[in-house]
């Protein structure tokens, strides 16, 4: 079955959606990174959609039902390299997005993920 | 209007929804619209594919390369045999669903073109055709 892949790095996965999803591999993806979260006791998700050329209602509704699921999982989701058009065609679309954190890039949504963290004052993520 | 290019699709699964966004943007760069402009036009196109697919039950696309005077444009017309919309000017509020999305698909895709055209009869079918000017 097709899959997007996760990776894990520490106490963070990473997702690089690199194919233009149909909707049964989004819902398969939110799925699998659900699963992840509890198994590799991730504390932050990045998501990376900087090859994606178009988001529409479905793909941005899954973008807020990952954050969600994350946060009563104690994880943070950043969706991080949005092109410029597709963010002017959501707004106009009519999606906010609110409750998704997004960053410019992958280095600026990993430390966006690492303040999260760290400013939960529960030590997860200070370990250095 | 003259209309020099036509293509028909089907859409009858997830797949064919995304094939419908590649079809419709390869039509819009031959077409020399902005990356903006093609950026709208295959999001309205993929909001409205799912609906076709979901509400429909499948159906078809006829896209269309349209000419008036010397502006050039693309037309998108989807239509399904599905059970259809008994209140239209109700499915066309932001955040109405009779599914489980966000009632964003057709107020969306008017939003994101320069026209949009609804026809649909309860036990007939729906037809949505809307036009993006370059």
């Amino acid at each position: 079955m097709e899959r997007i892949p996760i990776l894990k790095m520490g106490e963070y996965l990473l997702v690089t959606i690199q194919v233009d999803m149909h909707d049964r591999l989004a819902m398969t993806l939110q799925d699998d990174l659900t699963s992840k979260i509890v198994s590799a006791r991730a504390k932050g998700v990045l998501i990376d959609i900087s090859a994606l050329e178009m988001v529409d209602s479905f793909i941005g509704r899954m973008f807020g039902d990952i954050a969600a699921m994350s946060r009563v999982l104690d994880a943070e989701t950043v969706v991080v390299g949005m092109r410029p058009a597709v963010a002017i065609t959501l707004v106009e679309l009519g999606l906010s997005l609110s409750g998704v954190r997004t960053a410019l890039n992958i280095e600026r949504g990993m430390d966006l993920l690492r303040g999260l963290i760290e400013s939960r004052g529960d030590g997860a993520g200070s370990a250095e | 209007m003259l209309v020099p290019l036509s293509e028909n699709r089907a859409i009858s699964t997830p797949e064919d929804v995304v094939a419908v966004r590649q079809a419709v943007r390869q039509r819009a760069v031959d077409l020399g619209f902005n990356l903006v402009d093609q950026t709208k036009i295959v999001t309205a196109a993929s909001e409205l594919a799912r609906n076709t697919l979901q509400y429909g039950g499948g159906g078809t696309l006829r896209i269309d390369e349209v000419l008036h005077g010397s502006r050039r444009g693309i037309r998108l017309v989807f239509e399904d045999n599905g059970p259809g919309i008994a209140n239209i000017e109700l499915a066309m509020k932001d955040g109405y669903t009779t599914g489980n999305g966000l009632g964003l698909g057709l107020s969306g895709a008017k939003r994101l073109s320069s026209e949009f055209f609804i026809e649909s009869r309860p036990g007939e079918g729906t037809r949505v055709t809307i036009v993006r000017w370059r």
